[in-house]
């Protein structure tokens, strides 16, 4: 055995440390750049590190090959730290053709790792891409450290032996890839092979020829002479315990059902399939053996009616949308509201107005969430801060709504359900309880008698004898809950249903300050922006200067220490993704002059652009 | 697919007073809701139905006022939303009987779209559609079952809507069961409300209302005591289609229309269409649904009644499945699935 490879392969390769990487792998639509990033995410967190994920693909399920508006991309960032971002820019960038280096290289990190597939970089796809002339000959490249790979011959020559059609080889180039960055940065490649086993078991063929090709990637980085370090990034330290990945729209799936368990009442989940929430219906889908019922409705309209019916029936009735379909279940919500009945609508938000970007990001329905019914409609609104803070706080939603009687909103978002972190595992036994008490006793009763301390009224389910009585959207007569237009029974009760959401401040937690409880400058965020702004807040205070954030879990009704929390500080800048919605919440509620740091790109906060606008308000 | 059994179950005797609500009837003196109400009333006790098992889910409109007169569990909504909220509560809880109260507008402009999905996928609802050719809550507006060039209030110089058909539509979103009654016939109510109760499946029931405000008379044409026996034709299963004073006329198929014919003139009774309420495709019902007056007798009575497993068994059925086929769910195995790993 004296092939040359061989000879090749005792070149002692040096491996170097590294604290955090940043990856973004980019390719057309069709290369499966999703697949890859997941993969190398598994891997990655089966590893030992801390990590987050942002997926960026097209709205369209197949736009064009090689053109712009096709490439799809998924960036990982991973470390020994504990990290709370997918990074801000890459430093690494695998691109697959010419369009996804086009798209992507405007945030490769100046210096940062540059590996293209040679082979893609035709004239067609150049044309297709909008360049004029070709980037890996004319010095465009220059300020990266840029790796060009025929990675389509190479990929087909390691799998001349598999007897699949060429474009079959060709569509494993992607595991090739992934190949190569696992040696690039010392991952193992049993994870992806025993996926790559169990995935394709009825088409043995494609399963060898992936795990031909993830191996002849890995290889490559070991034989050729391109490459002469490859990187490790030790086991993060982070808080011991069982851990797994998880997204945040699956975390939300496991947070309902665990609603239902800890309630000891059946998940009836009515949903339209919308993007980026259909996932949360396809995840809960599966799982009908926890008694899970769903009910894919005609439109986000009876999906909303289908919750309230389910929840006057006694079921835990949820149901999920985005933006546009939030907008749809508007008046559905206002029956809730008036009927005070416990459902929970997710609302994972999206780019808008109207269809908007519905694969990217943004903040933007907290006002439609808060306020957007006819009339005054108060209702509840929570958004969990991170994927894993998905889960906790669909428990908390359930707890709410059912406690309170009162339809309770969710704003997760397009980054939180799709993003990826290393979550760890709670403990089951220390999930908080639901409380479910169904009325049943007739002596006494009225649909509208309220509990005294939490102004819920009865939830008194069809089925049982002796409560017969009838709801609706009409205006209630206090406590016997018949059609009323008497004018002070009306103010009452639009006071009752108001005092009812805002006595919810005394029983959920306290707003936490990150850093001191006083001083220049408070940072205030909420739902999915909490990796960006923790992430840029520390990085302040590690370089002295005094900074402190709060982050809002609750957003209506705010926690009850919050105008303490806020009068402490000289300045305050609310960061969101929207034109500053909770800085108007803010300015109204404690007539303050927060200071709006806005940004709707349709992408999350990268971390510098928060260290700068606090620089920016410090030095003003 | 058997009714679970508590729907049956040993309800003490009830009576037609047992379901009647404490709240006064609101409609205008002389409406065709009441008669439909008390056709409603008098069947309940018959079902042997207890009542705490019996939900009335309305919309918006006139007839959708109906829950608060029932001494039921009831739910009046928002706006052609019934369905969708009865879908919910049927799913919930498969032993509640639930009804759905409609109008033309509250279940087939606005509602439309629940109204054939809640149909299609067979949810055992009771679904009873007050016809009567108007919007009367909102004061005189034509509505989608207004006949073409009908002026009202919003249209001055007459309708140019063409109407929509409400036994039609039900039957091309293959309801299971599909009816038409009248209010003021007040047996042929009851026994039409009766057997839609007793189907197991969405059943759906058009009753021809008389709205005596704001659209009198609107099916006197076909209903009025002297004509009504020439101009209308009362269904029954296995039986040919014969109407008339003198029962001397029929329908029969003839290529792929229906003509009225005289019987007697070469024509006998083996000549007629024969009724068929099982008939497994609703193409003939289709026919029978589409005659109208003037042209063809309008026909009264069931056009279809057919079995097919009803949405919520069939989805107890998938949980029962599942938890067959993975064992009841645990939480704690469930959050542990996939790749999992220790820090220590
Ligand atoms: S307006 Fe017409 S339908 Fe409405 S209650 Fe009066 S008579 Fe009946």
């Amino acid at each position: 055995m004296s092939s040359p490879t061989l000879i090749e392969r005792e070149v002692k390769k040096e491996i170097q440390e590294l604290e955090t990487v940043t990856i973004r792998f980019a390719g057309d639509s069709g290369d499966g750049m999703q697949l890859t990033g997941t993969q190398f995410t598994n891997t990655t967190a089966l590893v030992g590190n801390d990590l987050s994920t942002l997926p960026d693909f097209p709205a369209e399920i197949r736009a064009p090959a090689g053109t712009l508006p096709g490439v799809s991309g998924f960036q990982v960032s991973f470390s020994r730290r504990d990290i709370r971002t997918p990074g801000d820019e890459p430093d690494v960038l695998v691109a697959m053709n010419p369009a996804a280096l086009k798209v992507n290289l405007p945030d490769l990190t100046p210096g940062g790792l540059l590996i293209l597939n040679l082979d893609a970089f035709t004239d067609i796809n150049l044309k297709k891409a909008g360049y004029t002339s070709n980037p890996t000959e004319d010095g465009a490249l220059a300020a990266y450290r840029v790796f060009k790979i025929p990675v389509t011959s190479v990929n087909r020559s390691a799998l001349k032996e598999i007897e699949l059609p060429s474009k079959e080889i060709d569509r494993c180039k992607n595991f090739w890839a992934l190949g190569l960055m696992y040696w690039l940065y010392d991952r193992p490649l049993a994870p992806t092979l025993k996926w790559i086993e169990s995935k394709f078991s009825r088409i043995p063929e494609v399963a060898k020829a992936n795990a031909l090709a993830l191996r002849a990637g890995y290889a490559y980085g070991d034989m050729s002479e391109l490459f002469h370090t490859h990187y490790r990034v030790r086991k993060a330290m982070i808080e011991p315990g069982k851990y797994r990945n998880i997204t945040g729209n699956e975390a939300t799936a496991l947070g309902f059902i665990a609603a239902s368990k800890l309630a000891g009442r059946p998940l009836f989940y009515a949903s339209y399939p919308i993007t980026p929430a259909s996932d949360i219906l396809h995840e809960l889908a599966r799982h009908k053996n926890f008694g899970v019922k769903t009910f894919q409705a005609e439109d986000e309209i009876a999906a909303m009616t289908a919750a309230i019916g389910a929840a006057f029936a006694g079921d835990l009735g949820l149901t999920g949308t985005s933006g546009p379909g939030l907008a749809l279940k508007s008046e559905g919500l206002g029956l809730a509201v008036m009927t005070e009945l416990p459902v929970v609508v997710i609302d994972v938000q999206r780019g808008g107005p109207s269809t908007g970007l519905p694969t990217k990001t943004e903040q933007a329905d907290l006002l439609q969430a808060v306020y957007g019914r006819n009339s005054e409609c108060p209702l509840p609104v929570l958004a969990p801060a991170t994927p894993g803070d998905c889960f906790h706080m669909a428990i908390e939603a359930f707890r709410i709504a059912v406690k309170y009687m009162t339809p309770v909103i969710y704003l997760s978002d397009g980054y939180l359900g799709n993003g990826a972190e290393p979550w760890r595992i709670p403990d089951v036994g220390h999930l908080p309880k639901i409380d479910v008490r169904f009325r049943t006793d007739p002596e006494g009763f009225w649909p509208y008698l309220r509990d005294e301390r939490t102004l819920a009224r009865p939830w008194a389910i069809p089925g049982t004898p002796g409560l017969e009585h009838r709801i609706g959207g009409l205006e209630k007569q206090n406590v016997k809950g018949n059609v009323s237009y008497d004018p002070d029974n009306h103010e009452l009760m639009i006071r009752l249903r108001a005092e009812k959401v805002a006595r919810i401040a005394e029983d959920i937690p306290e707003a936490e300050i990150f850093g001191e409880d006083h001083g220049k400058l408070l940072v205030v965020g909420w739902g999915g922006t909490h990796g960006a702004i923790t992430s840029a807040v520390e990085r302040m205070q590690q370089r002295g200067v005094p900074v402190s954030s709060v982050h809002l879990r609750y957003l209506n009704p705010f926690p009850r220490n919050l105008g303490a929390v806020l009068s402490g500080f000289e300045k305050i800048v609310v960061a969101e993704l929207n034109l500053g919605q909770l800085a108007l919440m803010l300015r109204a509620r404690f007539l303050l002059d927060a200071i709006s740091f806005s940004k709707m790109k349709g992408k999350p906060f990268k971390i510098v652009e928060l260290t700068r606008k606090m620089e920016e308000v410090l030095e003003s | 697919m058997e009714r679970p059994t508590s729907l049956q179950a040993q309800a003490p005797s009830l009576t037609r007073k047992d379901f009647v609500s404490d709240q006064d009837v609101r409609w205008c003196p002389g409406c065709g809701d009441y008669a439909i109400l008390a056709q409603v009333q008098k069947v309940m006790p018959e079902l042997g139905i207890p009542k705490e098992n019996i939900v009335f889910v309305s919309g918006i409109g006139c007839s959708s006022r109906f829950p608060y007169y029932m001494n039921t569990y009831g739910f009046h909504s928002i706006h052609g939303r019934a369905p969708g909220i009865a879908t919910g509560i049927k799913a919930s809880n498969p032993a509640l009987s639930v009804w759905v109260i409609t109008g033309d507008g509250d279940g087939l402009s606005i509602g439309g779209n629940h109204l054939i999905h809640a149909l299609r996928r067979n949810v055992d609802l009771k679904i009873i559609l007050f016809n009567n050719r108007i919007y009367g809550l909102t004061k005189g507006q034509y509505s989608p079952t207004s006949e073409f060039g009908k002026k009202t209030k919003s249209t001055p110089m007459g309708s140019i809507d063409n109407p929509i058909h409400p036994l039609c539509v039900a039957l091309a979103a293959e309801a299971t069961f599909v009816a038409r009654s009248v209010d003021r016939h007040t047996e042929h109510l009851a026994a039409t409300i009766e057997r839609a109760a007793r189907h197991q499946g969405s059943a759906f029931v058009e009753v021809f209302q008389n709205c005596n405000i704001f659209n009198d008379g609107a099916f006197d044409a076909f209903l009025e005591k002297p004509v009504r026996d020439d101009r209308t034709v009362v269904l029954a299963h296995g039986k040919p289609l014969i109407f008339g004073k003198e029962r001397d006329k029929g329908i029969r198929l003839r290529g792929t229309e229906l003509e009225v014919v005289q019987i007697g003139e070469g024509i006998n009774e083996a000549d007629l269409l024969v009724h068929n309420e099982h008939a497994d495709s609703p193409n003939l019902a289709y026919m029978i649904a589409r005659m109208e007056y003037p042209g063809y007798p309008v026909p009264l009575g069931v056009l279809r009644d057919v079995r097919k497993p009803t949405y919520e068994a069939l989805l107890e059925g998938q949980i029962r499945t599942a938890v067959q086929r993975s064992g009841e769910g645990s939480l704690e195995a469930l959050l542990n699935t996939g790749e999992t790993w220790l820090i220590d």
